[in-house]
């Protein structure tokens, strides 16, 4: 979990991402019939050509004008397909883009103001978008139906939870804690591409925004490991949280199924996956009162490798000295992780509290040597 | 932009410290004529020649923007002169597969090679591919190279790895417990360390931040410190910086153009090594101790006891009895446990050190205290003669009062890398039996 701001960012950088279908790579190169020329000036906008086929589009943006300019590949709703800002006067760019065949607009923003000199364009073809490799199709919706799954096997676990709240059980409530919090860890980009259940899940104490007030703003899990491990009671308020917890994990159930998923944002998810464990749960901030850090720690592993596996056959071709780390880092990773609980089936590990110092250290040191490499699996998959 | 872009450079490098003008009463009759102090660094020895350099105006320090080759016989970043800025870290290795280790001192010496050219590592900050995060981290776009200098070497369990048991020199042995050492294992040893010296902190940073990235995996930062002013200087005609204990230390430190000083007591020579040695000649051995002082005792310390305990005066850094600050110091006209002293080479057998260490704070410790202090840094050519003998003369030493070393590593760093086919650790990872 991460405060509320940045979720929202993340999840209007994850739509971002996904609209533009980029593959924006520089050094791919578009055919010849796919590059159009924009000359931007200050009171111009002009193209090459107003017709290109669909696939991969490269402008080569030249701004002769005397004001810093942007370029947008604008869908007809104004949605932006890729965009580059900040070009300055005399200088060349280039921005690229995978395009389905349809209706488009070229923009030219001098002085980086207003709707910009607009040009309408075409993409010609069939209809279908650059053909993407059918293995990573297949891996998209391989992941689409792991995520529901998770969503799928939370609920049970989340409800279990929820009565010993209810019930006032602060034993049993404590017990089904972490277990109903992995499938979430497990898949918690898609769930965070949404923007707002997240924060209304998954929040910490310190995530809430000026203004908001600590007892009526704030719910979900981490409210209740407060008020099961720092107050040892449960409340009429804790019985209406559990309530809400359930409702806002039933939408997240229902709309897993439409999130946008891309190889792309598999592969981003996997790496931040390991950014929430680096920041979040080796720091053991994210289960302060409870310490289950470590169950948290382990279902982010397992959601990013799944993602991993899924891709790993389009991504061994293109860098397989990249795969071979990422078998070895994930391998070294779920070793060490397995110290730390007696049965390697089960989820009861470590209380996180009772990790030294020099064993942090440890982890973190893993952690870092498998992120850094996850961080490259984007590229490999998009080559 | 190129290393020779350094026409507009800011500080000139080597300007030493002009500070003495702001807060400079004329001098007392008392200190001209009492307690003075000849200039040695905390903890280490200085002089041995008897010819004072001062004021030659010869100067090689380059300008403050400008770039140090990186290439050449001995590693840059020892000899070179003394850059305002220090970022140090050491490493633990943490891959057992020798080729990936060697594949990373490659990948680390190109980034390196690149970066001391004001160049940004790999393909850069940007301009790559979308989806993948740059080579680069960019905060040190459009900056100088800045005279950095990254010094690479390694420590005595580095030689427990890799199969290097037998090329561990004889002379890279385990520092002994010192008196008063109150070592952190944690802040203490270190299988490498890579020490970054620039005029520019943020270039220093960069450097360290970059070669932490590509080393995940292979080998992760143990500990690490940054100095954010130098305490000596390698430029003969230099003044000699302040500690912060407000005293000026090591004013005959061995200075970069003394080559035949640099050969006797920095450089390991042929004859100081055996065959599976060989790969140190040209090389040198790092001692570096984090020196925390007591800063508050210390400034509530009488003007006279302060001037006592080092054995020179406050305002020019006079050694007892003389007027200037590199006037040959009388070690007998100062008090028995002086600091200068004691770490002068005259008490040493002649041992001396070439000193690079910086200043730190790392804020306040809790307490309510500065966490602060010296980070000694010292190149010698054989510590058995050089950095040990010193320190046990130390025991003794009435600054030891108000200082404290909390941290302490051993090095030995490989002689230069050559040119442009040459990584770091080349002779030593291809030398016989290796």
């Amino acid at each position: 979990m991460r405060p509320l701001r940045l979720s929202v960012v993340t999840a209007a950088m994850t739509v971002a991402a996904l609209t533009a279908v980029t593959g924006c790579t520089e050094k791919s190169s578009a055919g010849a019939d796919g590059v159009v020329a924009v000359t931007a000036t200050d009171t111009k906008c002009e193209v090459s050509k107003k017709e290109f086929p669909a696939g991969h589009v490269e402008l080569d943006i030249e701004n002769k004008g005397s004001k810093v300019t942007e370029v947008y590949l604008l869908f007809p709703d104004d949605r932006v397909v890729t965009e580059r800002e900040n070009i300055g006067p005399g200088t060349k760019q280039k921005v690229t883009a995978e395009v389905k065949a349809g209706e488009y607009r070229i923009a030219c923003k001098p002085g980086m103001k207003g709707d910009g000199i607009r040009q309408d364009v075409t993409a010609t073809g069939s209809g279908k978008v650059a053909k993407r490799d059918p293995r990573l199709d297949k891996a998209v919706a391989s992941y689409r139906k792991y995520a529901q799954e998770q969503a799928d096997a939370t609920l049970p676990l989340v409800k279990v939870f929820t009565e010993a709240v209810k019930d006032g059980d602060v034993e049993a409530a404590k017990k089904a804690y972490a277990p109903s919090r992995i499938g979430w860890e497990r898949t918690e980009p898609v769930a965070e591409s949404f923007g707002d259940i997240d924060p209304l899940v998954d929040l910490r104490e310190d995530g809430l925004e000026e203004g908001q007030d600590l007892e009526k703003d704030w719910t979900g899990w981490h409210r209740l490991e407060r008020s099961l491990w720092q107050d040892g009671k449960l409340t009429a308020r804790d019985s209406e949280l559990a309530d809400q917890l359930v409702t806002d994990l039933e939408d997240w159930q229902n709309r897993v199924g439409k999130a946008e998923i891309t190889p792309t944002s598999m592969a981003n998810g996997a790496k931040e996956l390991l950014d929430e464990v680096a920041t979040g749960k080796v720091t053991g901030e994210e289960e302060r009162y409870s310490h289950t850090d470590l169950v948290d720690f382990k279902a982010n592993v397992e959601g990013a490798e799944e993602s991993y596996e899924l891709l790993k056959s389009v991504a061994a071709e293109n860098d397989p000295a990249l795969t071979e780390e990422l078998d070895k880092q994930f391998a070294a990773l779920n070793t060490l992780l397995d110290k730390y609980r007696p049965d390697t089936t089960g989820y009861d590990f470590v209380s996180y509290d009772k990790v030294g110092k020099a064993d942090r250290k440890e982890l973190s040191d893993a952690v870092n040597a498998l992120a850094e490499p996850l961080s490259q699996l984007a590229a490999a998959v998009v080559k | 932009m190129t290393t020779e872009d350094s026409s507009d450079a800011g500080i000139p490098a080597g300007s030493g410290n002009p500070g003495s003008s702001a807060n400079s009463p004329a001098p007392s009759r008392r200190s001209l004529i009492g307690w003075g102090g000849a200039g040695l660094a905390l903890g280490a020895a200085a002089a041995g020649g008897a010819v004072a350099v001062a004021g030659t105006g010869d100067s090689a320090a380059p300008a403050a923007g400008a770039g140090v080759a990186f290439h050449g016989a001995h590693q840059a970043g020892i000899a070179t002169p003394v850059q305002d800025r220090l970022h140090f870290a050491a490493f633990d290795v943490k891959t057992d597969d020798r080729a990936e280790f060697v594949a990373m001192l490659k990948d680390w010496t190109a980034a390196a090679r690149r970066m001391t050219a004001g160049k940004a590592v790999g393909e850069g900050a940007y301009g790559g591919l979308a989806e993948a995060p740059p080579d680069d981290t960019g905060e040190a776009l459009g900056l100088k190279p800045s005279r950095l200098t990254l010094t690479i070497g390694f420590g005595p369990s580095l030689f427990d790895r890799f199969g290097l048991a037998g090329q561990r020199p004889e002379a890279l042995v385990e520092l002994p417990q010192f008196a008063g050492d109150n070592l952190d294992r944690v802040r203490s040893g270190g299988d490498l360390c890579v020490q970054a010296c620039a005029d520019d902190p943020q270039v220093a940073v960069h450097a360290i931040r970059n070669l932490a990235r590509i080393g995940f995996g292979k080998v992760s930062v143990r500990w690490s410190q940054l100095g954010f002013g130098k305490t000596s200087s390698t430029t003969p005609e230099a003044q000699t910086p302040r500690n912060l204990l407000g005293f000026k230390d090591g004013t005959r430190n061995i200075a970069g153009t003394e080559t035949a000083r640099l050969k006797k007591f920095v450089w390991v020579g042929e004859k100081d090594v055996d065959e599976n040695s060989a790969w140190m000649t040209g090389g040198s051995y790092l001692v570096a101790r984090r020196i925390r002082m007591h800063i508050e005792p210390w400034d509530r310390t009488s003007l006279q006891e302060q001037e006592d305990i080092f054995g020179r005066d406050k305002g020019e850094g006079a050694p007892v009895g003389k007027a200037k600050e590199r006037d040959e110091p009388f070690l007998k006209a100062m008090l028995p446990d002086a600091h200068v002293r004691l770490a002068h080479p005259d008490s040493n057998h002649g041992a001396t050190l070439l000193r690079r260490g910086y200043s730190f704070t790392d804020g306040t410790d809790g307490l309510g205290r500065l966490d602060a202090g010296l980070f000694f840094l010292a190149y010698q050519r054989d510590v058995r003669t050089g950095f040990i003998p010193v320190q046990r003369n130390l025991a003794t030493d009435a600054l030891n009062e108000y200082i404290q070393h909390v941290g302490s590593a051993l090095f030995a760093v490989p002689p230069g890398v050559r040119d442009a086919d040459d990584w770091w650790g080349r002779a030593l990872f291809t030398s016989k039996g290796a």
